[in-house]
């Protein structure tokens, strides 16, 4: 369990990918991917550990990612073979909407 | 959070792409993240507290942001436009500092203590050397940009962006690799305007290709669009004046011009109704932002706009000169002089509140008000869809006997006549009421108007406080390079 700081990065423990939060809580919450929990970017990676089956769905750079309450937002800022859970409950691809761009 | 995040993602995911070019150099987006870690290199290694920028456009632009940014220091392009005397004293403020530029744009000038030197054009350019990619702090309440405001009404003041402030920008408007093959933004504006760091962000992480424009000069910016194949372009208003009159001058293909988004300064009716009328293909976006606010806070849609141009209902059809509605992540307020919140319909200030919203000066801190409100200095009004019309800046208000007035509202009827072309109107000194209206106007070509049938056309359209006591007429108004009205000026020269 940790507190997800807005605009922190975590990487898997078992894949590639890479998130940063942009929307949080204030209370600490397991985050996964991969079925494993995140670590900090500049961890070294665990060893003996491997993807879980159940959660080798993948997750896409570039795509967010909210849970199922959309009170946690992530940004995948690198794709991987995991994916993202809070415990074990998936997130879900948030839907691209049209954004109101002017550049 | 560092903005250096969104050349990484573009690098990871599309990084042979054609990310940027200026007509003499093209970058991938590999190695455009190659060129800013050779410069971050440069930065950290002459110890600088700054990345400083005097240069026109090109390809060096993004290499020095991101490079900047990698190095852990803010970005600060300066106006290479301005007077030497004025530029040696922004130098001075900025250093120590790495200064990119070139031979002419530092023409003249004398580097300040602790200010080094690097030529643009000899930035290392694929070097072989593999730089590995710098941990970056995960606090986003770094500086990213220091930007001098235009002080058109005094000494610049350095505005200063965060990470944080420009990623929710970016993260709140735009959708990763959401561009398609093919699309190009051609960048015109100068580097030291928020709207050239806005674009830089938004292209490369959309991955739409971008096209840099040396100086915006309507003919080099017809020819690039039409050779470039251009599908995007942001112009301030006067750039949009020009190029409508350049259009009918000669003929280009702009088949490939989808968008076209401008802002920076009031765009007046008839400049974009021409604009709509003479490139129908293209979608216009209005966008109002402030250095302060990272940019774009309000935006008047292309759909906004063609509803605005083909209704007959006069609140609809005034929209066409809104500034449009806030967009997701940004509130609007308007408030009278105690602070109140001010109804639908009524002018007072305009103050923002949002993610983007920075407010922040170096030497004054933040100016933001305890629930996170910034005060733009910008008046205006929202209608009852929250719709914004500007008024003009805070200081241009005539305080006519107690009543504060706007010179939007005078202007915006003065418009209205079919012999101006433009106008502006200033306080000016007046024994019984403190300050009166004055109006420097502009007659069209082959056109005249008295000075009486002025005040009349104003007085029978508002209160007869808003008619000018003193009407100049002049051949052309000052403006600065940006677009923006020098009122400071017409006021000196209305005594």
């Amino acid at each position: 369990m940790k507190l997800l700081k807005l605009g922190s990065r975590h990487k898997s423990a078992v894949c590639e990918t890479q998130v940063m939060v942009i929307r949080a809580t204030a209370e600490p919450v397991d985050l996964r991917c991969g079925g494993l929990p995140m670590t900090e970017v500049s961890a070294e990676p665990p060893a003996g550990v491997a993807l879980d089956p159940g959660f080798a769905a993948g997750s896409l750079i570039g795509k967010r990612y909210i849970d199922g309450a959309d009170k946690i937002e992530l940004l995948c800022t690198k794709g991987g073979k995991g994916s993202l859970s809070l415990g074990e409950v998936a997130f879900e691809v948030k839907q691209a909407k049209a954004l109101p761009s002017s550049d | 959070m560092n903005i250096a995040m969104i050349l990484e993602m573009a690098a990871d995911t599309f990084g042979d792409r054609v990310a940027v070019s200026d007509g003499r150099t093209s970058l991938s987006y590999v190695k455009l993240r190659q060129r800013a870690l050779a410069a971050a290199e440069i930065v950290r290694g002459n110890g600088s507290r700054n990345t400083a920028l005097l240069d026109v456009n090109s390809t060096a632009i993004p290499v020095a942001l991101f490079g900047a940014a990698l190095a852990g220091t803010p970005y600060a392009p300066v106006n290479y436009r301005l007077a030497k005397d004025e530029l040696s004293e922004l130098l001075e403020r900025i250093a120590p500092a790495t200064l990119f530029t070139t031979g002419e744009a530092f023409d003249g000038l004398t580097a300040p203590d602790g200010m080094i030197l690097t030529d643009r054009n000899q930035l290392p350019a694929g070097d072989g050397v593999e730089r590995a990619w710098p941990d970056l702090s995960e606090d986003g309440s770094e500086i990213a940009v220091q930007l001098f405001t235009s002080g058109t009404t005094g000494k610049p003041k350095a505005a200063i962006l965060r990470h944080e402030n420009l990623m929710s920008y970016i993260l709140g408007t735009v959708e990763f690799a959401s561009a398609q093959e093919g699309d190009t933004s051609l960048i015109s504006v100068p580097p030291y305007h928020i709207a050239s760091i806005s674009q830089v962000l938004s292209a490369i992480y959309a991955g739409r290709r971008i096209v840099f424009l040396e100086n915006f000069e309507a003919r080099a910016w017809l020819d690039l669009c039409a050779a470039e194949r251009v599908t995007n372009a942001f112009v301030v208003p006067t750039m949009l004046v020009r190029i409508v009159d350049e259009l009918a001058q000669g003929s280009w293909d702009l088949s490939a011009l989808r968008g076209i988004s401008f802002g920076g300064g009031k765009m007046p009716l008839a400049v974009i109704e021409q604009a709509m009328a003479v490139l129908p293909q293209v979608d216009f976006t209005n966008a109002y932002g402030l250095t302060e606010t990272s940019a774009t806070i309000c935006i008047l849609t292309p759909d906004d706009h063609r509803a605005a141009a083909a209704s007959t209902e006069p609140h609809i059809r005034q929209r066409l000169g809104s500034v449009g509605r806030a967009i997701g992540t940004v509130e609007i307020e308007i408030r009278d002089e105690d602070g109140a919140v001010l109804p639908p319909g009524a002018p007072g200030h305009i103050h923002a509140r949002g993610a983007q919203v920075a407010g922040e000066y170096l030497d004054v801190g933040s100016t933001l008000d305890a629930e996170g409100w910034f005060p733009t200095r910008d008046r205006g009004f929202l209608d009852h869809e929250g719709f914004l019309f500007l008024e003009g800046r805070d200081d241009d208000v005539i305080v006519r006997g107690g009543e504060n007035i706007s010179p939007g509202e005078i202007e915006d009827v003065l418009l209205l006549h079919p012999a101006i072309l433009d106008v502006a109107v200033v306080a000016v000194p007046d024994e019984y009421w403190g300050e009166a209206i004055g109006a420097a106007v502009v007659i069209r070509e082959g056109q005249a108007v008295t000075e009486e049938e002025i005040q009349e056309w104003v007085r029978a359209r508002l209160r007869s406080s808003r008619v000018p006591s003193v009407v100049r007429f002049r051949s052309v108004l000052p403006y600065n390079d940006m677009g923006k009205l020098l009122r400071r000026v017409i006021r000196g020269e209305m005594i």
